[in-house]
């Protein structure tokens, strides 16, 4: 996943939770960047049309800026549930957030082939637990379907 | 998540926008996911091999055995790295039967669509080995395994896939 998609994804969660316009403050925080790095790139978003900036409000992603970024948001969950029911990882949040920057789209795609993710994701994506919210989290290596 | 009435941003999106790799236990990880992925390759070409049975073509026939036995060779070599970083590989029972249990649900359904699941294999693989081979430069941590070995191997693999795309191409617009 790209720094961009990931600025996106990041957006897209804040913005659901603060029920309107990302401020740029929050967005930084959440990324754990400076504020001018997030202003760089949201100028970006901007300007490749994903991204409206209104001064003294905040950001707000335009409709294929959404589609972007629950599809980013979808790669990650990917990630997370690969780790946590086919590795068994046991702090699979922590390391989902590591191995996103590394992790491709088309790799997660690959990845998705083999593990058994709920319909209606992203919107599973639960930002209080930072997972997929019908993530098994006990589970051990998942068995196959008989 | 709300501690006195505001956002724990750290706990919502605490993202990490570094494209590095910082530790073994991350290079770990990372090779082990390379070990899926080969497993992936490698059980569904003998999935695509299967059900050409009925009516052979021996040029994707030969094409499905040799990416089965790359996979297995690739597979081999990134499991002596992880053994060498003190991490068990994963098991290739255990996602052969995962790639069973979900294979009927993205089976390709002609002999094109098995050229061009093998197609997205092959560049699937080939970003992999991309990504993780710019992490490994971008990160100047010392790993326990001799970090030329590494790279060579991980080189090796890249250019094998990246020739694998080739031949299927090749092949894709031979038909």
């Amino acid at each position: 996943m790209n720094t961009a998609d990931q600025y996106l994804k990041t957006i897209y969660v804040v913005q659901k939770q603060e029920d309107g316009p990302a401020s740029t403050g929050s967005i930084a925080d959440a990324l754990g960047v400076s504020p001018a790095s997030a202003n760089e790139m949201i100028g970006k978003l901007e300007s490749r049309g994903l991204a409206e900036h209104e001064k003294y409000k905040g950001v707000q992603l335009t409709d294929d800026g959404i589609v972007k970024a629950r599809d980013a948001l979808q790669t990650y969950c990917i990630i997370e549930r690969f780790l946590a029911n086919v590795l068994a990882v046991d702090e699979f949040r922590a390391e989902a957030r590591e191995l996103e920057a590394v992790i491709d789209d088309t790799v997660a795609d690959r990845l998705d082939t083999i593990i058994d993710r709920e319909p209606e994701c992203p919107d599973c994506f639960d930002p209080e637990t930072d997972a997929c919210a019908c993530l098994d989290v006990a589970a051990v290596p998942a068995e196959p379907e008989q | 998540m709300y501690a006195n009435g505001r956002i724990d941003r750290n706990r919502v999106v605490g993202v990490s926008v570094s494209q590095r790799i910082g530790s073994d236990d991350q290079l770990a990880r990372l090779l082990q996911i390379g070990i899926v992925l080969e497993e992936v390759v490698e059980a569904r070409a003998h999935h695509h091999y299967q059900s050409l049975d009925a009516e052979l073509d021996e040029e994707i026939e030969a094409l499905l055995a040799d990416a089965a036995e790359e996979s297995a060779d690739h597979r081999e070599r990134l499991e002596a790295l992880v053994e060498g970083l003190g991490v068990d590989s994963v098991p290739f029972d255990e996602i052969e039967s995962l790639v069973d249990a979900r294979y009927g649900r993205t089976q390709p359904d002609d002999f094109d669509g098995v050229l061009y699941d093998q197609l997205c294999n092959e560049e699937t693989a080939y970003k992999f080995y991309d990504d993780l081979i710019e992490a490994i430069e971008a990160s100047d941590v010392e790993f326990s395994i001799d970090r030329a070995e590494l790279m060579e191997t991980l080189r090796t693999i890249r250019a094998d896939e990246a020739e694998g795309v080739s031949e299927v191409t090749e092949v894709m617009e031979r038909r």
